[in-house]
């Protein structure tokens, strides 16, 4: 793996919504960098034929699909930054 | 058992036969923490009022002639990421700094429903990312039996309220050792059941597919009676498995004898602090004499298990942690559009190892790197789970020390997250197999606790808790207090 760089922190932190600093850029590079090294040890297993293991439940617990309550409209909007109407209010989302 | 520290079965006992009432325990334990607590952080909220309140109903309903509860007065602590209706819940971070939720986690309802009293919310790691309550953007939490060390984490300030008698139980999670590292750490019992034991609603979702909620308590006793209050289906989370809840406490009288304990003995032979491994050989030896038996198993690819790990737990984490937005609760950072508004907001409402762990979960699901990581690391969880189906062919417990060394100092490893990460080599395993696992006070090492951790067979707690037990009667390490004022020793 080549190493990582500030510009694929900048990719990555886009994905994830996430404004970084010129400084939290260069020390998550440099940190990524050293954990992927350490990760590196997986790259030399044999794992063909094995199944991918995505959870660990054993099964899934299914309830009757019949309609009951759920939390009321008042209650989720609550904790909102902003709301109105019976809405989540957010800041322009097209053009400007 | 002192008198001033009695466990939860010994406090249930009383204020079932009216020896004492919900009130007066409860009375006593917010005053212990309003005594001990300073120096310590191990709370973020203190919830006296509707503590006492709580109180005063399982008092009344025993008044009234109503069967008390297994739990009846029994004060609990409570991570700060189970909601409780209307209290706040910040999980450690300033993104949810005031958040008072609209529900009651499952597992805390039914420690209420058991009669036990929520004291407060504990202080913890970011979201659960960490293992040592460093991360916490409100406090750092002390060590008891040295302030100048973490109590180990995510769960360090739920370890702490135990391990101090300002809380008879606590609930932690664990997605990577949460609940054994800090248990080990301050010297008490912590139990991480089987993956699907007890219900994660209302529990703030860290890594989805690793984590699991389970009790803190002095004794193994103490955790058996808690762990059958929490355990068993839920329908509101889809992976609470529909297995049978035995009485955990019950089951301890069968004891150890004709048990086989399996140790891997290669995957300890690197990075182990000496005292640590003088301790744990002792357990094994207490154990045999107490009609165990050690066989020596292997788990090849264990020693893979930190990279696996911090793969799929931050992939995990990355998409989990999207919700955080801005939009429904928390933290908002007003912005002129709504991408600009995310973005600030998820600075400024993220610490430093959150956002790392963001970083890093999404490169690692990226286009390009999801094959050579994310399906990789999989795949080897699949490998570390079918070593452990192979390991308890030839036993009924795995065991090995809950962590390599005891508690480092507060600032020792938070420059380096690689080091930090590492610290997790002998929880991470049992997370990413789905198992049970159990940490028990193993001893001191230099004035400080370290931890024995026994992992079990998918929902085999009971044989866990039945070794526990037995060793617990055959030692006194669990039976040591901290010192009530335990300054630094440099």
């Amino acid at each position: 793996m080549p190493p990582v760089t500030v510009e694929t922190v900048d990719h990555v932190a886009r994905l994830a919504r996430l404004s970084l600093t010129a400084e939290e850029r260069e020390t998550f590079a440099r940190q990524l960098d050293q954990v992927l090294a350490y990760a590196e040890s997986i790259q030399a297993l044999d794992t063909t034929g094995v199944e991918p293991m995505s959870h660990a439940a054993a099964r899934e617990t299914f309830r009757e699909d019949v309609p009951r309550p759920c939390l009321p409209r008042d209650a989720a909007l609550a904790a909102a930054p902003d709301a109105e109407d019976g809405l989540f209010r957010v800041p322009r989302v097209l053009g400007g | 058992m002192s008198d001033t520290r009695p466990g939860a079965v010994e406090i249930a006992r009383r204020v079932a036969a009216r020896e004492t009432s919900a009130e007066a325990v409860t009375r006593e334990h917010l005053d212990r923490i309003a005594e001990r607590d300073a120096g310590l952080e191990a709370f973020l909220t203190v919830t006296a009022d509707r503590a006492l309140a709580q109180a005063k109903r399982v008092d009344a309903a025993l008044a009234g002639g109503a069967a008390p509860g297994p739990l009846a007065g029994v004060p609990v602590a409570v991570k700060d990421l189970l909601d409780i209706e209307g209290v706040v819940t910040t999980c450690g971070s300033r993104m949810l700094e005031g958040y008072r939720p609209p529900f009651t986690a499952t597992a805390v309802a039914r420690l209420e429903a058991a009669g036990a009293i929520v004291v407060g919310k504990t202080n913890m790691d970011e979201f659960a990312m960490g293992s040592s309550t460093e991360n916490s953007a409100y406090k750092v939490t002390r060590n008891p039996w040295d302030r100048a060390r973490v109590p180990g984490g995510s769960s360090g300030g739920s370890a702490v309220a135990v391990s101090t008698g300002m809380a008879a139980l606590a609930l932690g999670t664990d997605t990577g050792g949460s609940i054994r590292q800090p248990a080990a750490l301050c010297g008490i019992v912590g139990l991480k059941p089987t993956y699907g034991r007890v219900s994660r609603y209302g529990v703030v979702a860290f890594a989805s597919s690793l984590d699991q909620v389970g009790p803190l308590g002095r004794t193994v006793e103490d955790v058996a009676l808690a762990a059958r209050a929490i355990c068993g289906i839920d329908t509101a989370d889809a992976t609470s498995a529909q297995v049978e809840v035995p009485d955990f406490r019950a089951a301890l009288a069968a004891g150890a004898a004709g048990l086989r304990v399996g140790v891997p003995w290669s995957f300890l032979e690197k990075g182990v602090d000496a005292g640590v491994m003088a301790a744990f050989r002792r357990a094994l030896t207490d154990l045999e004499a107490a009609g165990t038996r050690t066989v020596e198993v292997t788990l090849p690819h264990a020693p893979h298990a930190v990279a696996t790990y911090y793969i799929v737990a931050t992939a995990e984490a990355s998409s989990n942690l999207a919700r955080f937005d801005g939009v429904r609760y928390g933290l908002r950072v007003p912005a002129a559009d709504l991408q600009g508004m995310y973005g600030e907001t998820r600075d400024r409402g993220f610490g430093a190892e959150v956002k790392r762990r963001i970083i890093l979960g999404t490169f690692v699901l990226s286009a390009g790197y999801y094959d050579a990581y994310y399906l990789r690391a999989q795949q080897v969880r699949t490998l570390i789970r079918r070593d452990f189906e192979g390991a308890f062919r030839q036993c009924e417990v795995v065991a090995m020390p809950t962590t390599p060394t005891p508690a480092f100092r507060i600032g020792e490893k938070t420059a380096d997250p690689l080091q930090m990460y590492l610290e997790d080599i002998f929880t991470v395993p049992a997370n990413l197999a789905g198992i049970p696992g159990l940490s028990l006070p193993g001893g001191f090492v230099d004035g400080l606790p370290v931890g024995i951790q026994l992992l079990g067979r998918p929902f085999d707690e009971a044989t866990l808790l039945r070794i526990g037990h037995a060793y617990q009667q055959r030692t006194r390490h669990h039976l040591q207090e901290p010192p009530e004022n335990s300054d630094s020793r440099g």
